[in-house]
């Protein structure tokens, strides 16, 4: 059981929780997850960590409500539990000086990118971030994103805030500026998909860290199976971070949709009851 | 074990022995005929998770256990991984004293309920009894009396908390749940060691749970198992996947002396052909978990699991059968097996075969899949499959499969469960400095199952690679005796 000790909404449907998690926050790198359950018949979903306080025990996860298990996990308030929590689950980022680095967020992406631009600014990188979302609502943790970015450019597609306009956009206007290194891409596979076709065009090592459907987490079940450079990797054990140029985003968004009715039909119920 | 030829002579010299011996004729005994199991109606139990094996009552054991002669030579024990003495349990089932019979199964078998349930003993202690290798005649059913007694001592509510030593504080740490810690944590908390076992998972039991579905082991079974446990004092840790949550470092410096890896073989194969990452394909790993281990067939559980109408599954071992026959009870109109080799080859336990076919299971023995082709949503519709011979045996010994060029026809699918293997699981070799491990990724332990790291040991399926239960438990056993040799060693230095 893991206590919720804080809870911040961020919009409509974007909440911060704080979780009492103590090995989770000591032994967590940027870029690692994990896996909650919320009661006896629950689900098991992934979330990546989106940081840790390591003297008090606890990690931050950041949830976009969409279907049942991000809402039963939103509805919960401080002093509520978590039923289970395992972690940190994935390979951590690889950190390393690479110069300039590019990192783009799509919505709820910006969260677990926050602890990988942490990690790459302090490895002494020029971090310039672009926060991308439909409007100025979605845009997410704009400070702390400052704190650790040289440059934050915001691009929203309504543009009710920053420059309107897709995230591809606000890259490539960075890209034909300046020269850069390294590109990060985080957010809606589709989102993530087009962003590493930009980078593509240029030549620019890119990652992304891809959120699949997961059973176990462990490398059990191979739920989260894409494919990458045509073959076979799971994203819990392999990744969660790949080599975006790679990546069959098709597959991906493919494979995303296998439960699309079952999660309909559950979401409905759900909210009937 | 110089001496244990003479342990059974004079056990089987006792009185009662003797006694029971003398009160029914060879002749009589060896014209009985083997006890059917009672099972649930193959139309009833194809559409319910209720288990299929009804198991023996009083009487019905009782005049099974006539059957065995009590051999001078008990080659049945033998046959057995862990060597529990069959002759002498049986004789208590005839003379109805069912808790001993019990107290002789746990001798040797931390897990009696279960082994009964899930051994081949086809393979093991009835491939060796006196009327399979001398008289021809089916073999004493050993297994269903060894679930007999087991299930009789649950079920009587006198079932005895094995004693434990006193405690010598000592902390030693299993990684996973499964039958291979499960049986080595009995050991060690007996010798009076503090034991806690890791489990990655939200629930304890490893395979037992996620893996073995409830018609063919109910996890109340492994649930009694578990409990027992915990009240001889081990300590059992949830969601804790060592090498992440914590290294064997950290624990080391938390100050455990030794670690078991039972870690099991947690990677499913895929065969790697076009199409195979259609959604509705998946491993039978993440099918079974979804549907054990989740509940997913449940309304009232979030998991979710595609219910297909044509089923096919891929392979011919207990993980097939368990899948395929999960599948007909969901509802599948047609729920097949696909294996690439001949019915006799097939590596399932006897049993399982049989029960399959009668609950309407459809067999396509020498054929293989080549391909999977999905519709415009990605959802896999059919599989191309190619008829085989059998040509010269290969390594394992059986004739190898052989594709027949040319004679690929298509079958409609709407779900595909893929159970031809797993692979060790890296985590732990992964996470830990100067551990050896094979090319196939299994850790490489000496006889007395120690690693090249001298503090941990291991067994099961991480070493073997894809085995039994009973053979994974008598690993645990092994190690448990090692380990505690090793750290009454390192002490005394």
């Amino acid at each position: 059981m893991n206590k919720i000790v804080e809870k911040e909404q961020f919009s409509e449907n974007v909440f911060k929780l704080v979780v009492e998690a103590p090995d989770v926050a000591v032994s967590r790198k940027a870029g690692h997850f994990v896996i909650i359950k919320i009661g006896e018949k629950g689900e098991r979903i992934p979330l990546t960590i989106a940081g840790s306080n390591p003297d008090k025990g606890t990690i931050d996860l950041v949830i976009q409500r969409v279907g049942v298990t991000s809402h039963k996990l939103t509805s919960l308030n401080v002093g509520d539990e978590i039923t289970d929590l395992v972690g940190p689950l994935g390979k951590a980022t690889h950190i390393e000086k690479f110069g300039t680095v590019l990192a783009a967020c799509g919505g709820v992406g910006t969260a677990p990118m926050l602890p990988i631009i942490e990690a790459l600014k302090k490895a002494g990188n020029k971090v310039i971030t672009v926060l991308a979302a439909r409007n100025k609502e979605l845009i997410i943790l704009e400070d702390q994103v400052r704190q650790f970015s040289d440059e934050v450019v915001i691009m929203t597609d309504d543009g009710s805030y920053g420059t309107k306009g897709l995230v591809t956009k606000g890259m490539e206007d960075i890209i034909n500026r300046e020269k850069v290194d390294k590109s990060i891409v985080i957010g809606p596979a589709i989102m993530m998909k087009f962003a590493a076709l930009t980078t593509k065009k240029y030549n620019i090592p890119t990652e992304a860290s891809l959120n699949t459907i997961m059973v176990d987490g462990t490398g059990m079940c191979g739920a989260c199976r894409i494919s990458v450079g045509g073959k076979t990797k799971f994203v819990c054990v392999d990744g969660p971070e790949f080599d975006a140029h790679q990546v069959d985003f098709d597959e991906m968004l493919m494979r995303l949709g296998a439960y699309k009715d079952e999660e309909v039909r559950a979401f409905e119920a759900y909210m009937n009851n | 074990m110089e001496n244990i030829t003479d342990y059974y002579k004079s056990e089987r010299a006792q009185e009662w022995r003797a006694e029971i011996r003398k009160s029914v004729k060879v002749k009589e005994r060896t014209s009985k005929e083997r006890t059917k199991m009672p099972e649930q109606e193959p139309t009833v139990r194809n559409k319910n998770s209720l288990e299929v094996n009804l198991g023996l009552a009083e009487k019905i054991a009782q005049s099974e256990a006539q059957r065995c002669i009590d051999c001078p030579d008990p080659t049945c024990v033998k046959g057995c991984p862990v060597n529990i003495y069959i002759p002498k349990f049986i004789k208590k089932i005839e003379i109805g004293d069912f808790l001993g019979a019990a107290a002789v199964l746990k001798d040797t078998n931390t897990l009696p309920a279960v082994c009964g349930r899930v051994c081949p003993q086809e393979k093991q202690c009835e491939a060796q009894c006196f009327y399979t290798i001398k008289l021809n005649q089916p073999p004493v059913a050993i297994g269903y009396l060894e679930r007999f007694a087991a299930d009789y001592e649950r079920n009587s509510g006198k079932t005895a908390i094995p004693e434990v030593a006193k405690p010598n504080g000592i902390k030693v740490a299993s990684i996973g749940s499964g039958p291979a810690s499960l049986a080595w944590s009995a050991d060690m908390v007996k010798m009076g060691y503090d034991v806690t076992v890791f489990e990655a998972l939200h629930e304890i039991g490893g395979v037992l749970k996620y893996g073995i579905p409830e018609f063919r082991l109910p996890n109340s079974v492994v649930d009694f198992e578990i409990d027992n446990l915990e009240k001889m004092g081990v300590k059992f840790v949830k969601n804790f996947v060592v090498g992440k949550t914590a290294t064997i470092d950290d624990l080391r410096a938390k100050g455990f002396k030794a670690f078991f890896v039972g870690s099991g073989a947690g990677l499913p194969r895929f065969m790697n052909i076009p199409g195979e990452n259609s959604i509705g394909i998946f491993s039978s790993n993440e099918y079974l978990t979804r549907v054990n281990l989740m509940g997913a067939a449940h309304e009232d559980h979030d998991t979710p699991v595609i219910i297909g109408k044509n089923v096919a599954v891929v392979g011919g071992g207990n993980t097939a059968m368990d899948s395929v026959r999960t599948a007909k009870r969901l509802g599948a109109d047609r729920a097949m097996i696909i294996y690439r080799r001949s019915r006799e080859e097939m590596p399932a336990r006897l049993e399982e075969v049989h029960h399959a076919l009668d609950e309407e299971i459809e067999f396509l023995n020498l054929n293989n899949p080549v391909e999977y082709i999905a519709d415009d949503k990605g959802r896999v519709q059919k599989v191309v499959l190619q008829k085989m011979e059998l040509g010269e045996p290969d390594a394992s010994g059986r004739r190898r499969p052989i594709p027949i060029e040319g004679s690929e026809y298509e079958i409609e699918v709407d779900e595909v469960v893929v159970a031809v293997g797993v692979s060790p699981n890296p985590l732990i070799p992964a996470t830990v400095a100067g551990l050896e491990t094979t090319k196939w990724g299994t850790i490489v332990v000496n006889d007395d199952l120690q690693s090249s790291v001298e503090d941990i040991f291991a067994g099961g399926d991480i070493v073997r690679g894809g085995a039994t239960v009973i053979l994974a438990m008598g690993d645990g056993r092994k190690a448990a005796g090692a380990m505690d040799k090793y750290i009454k060693e390192k002490i005394k230095k």
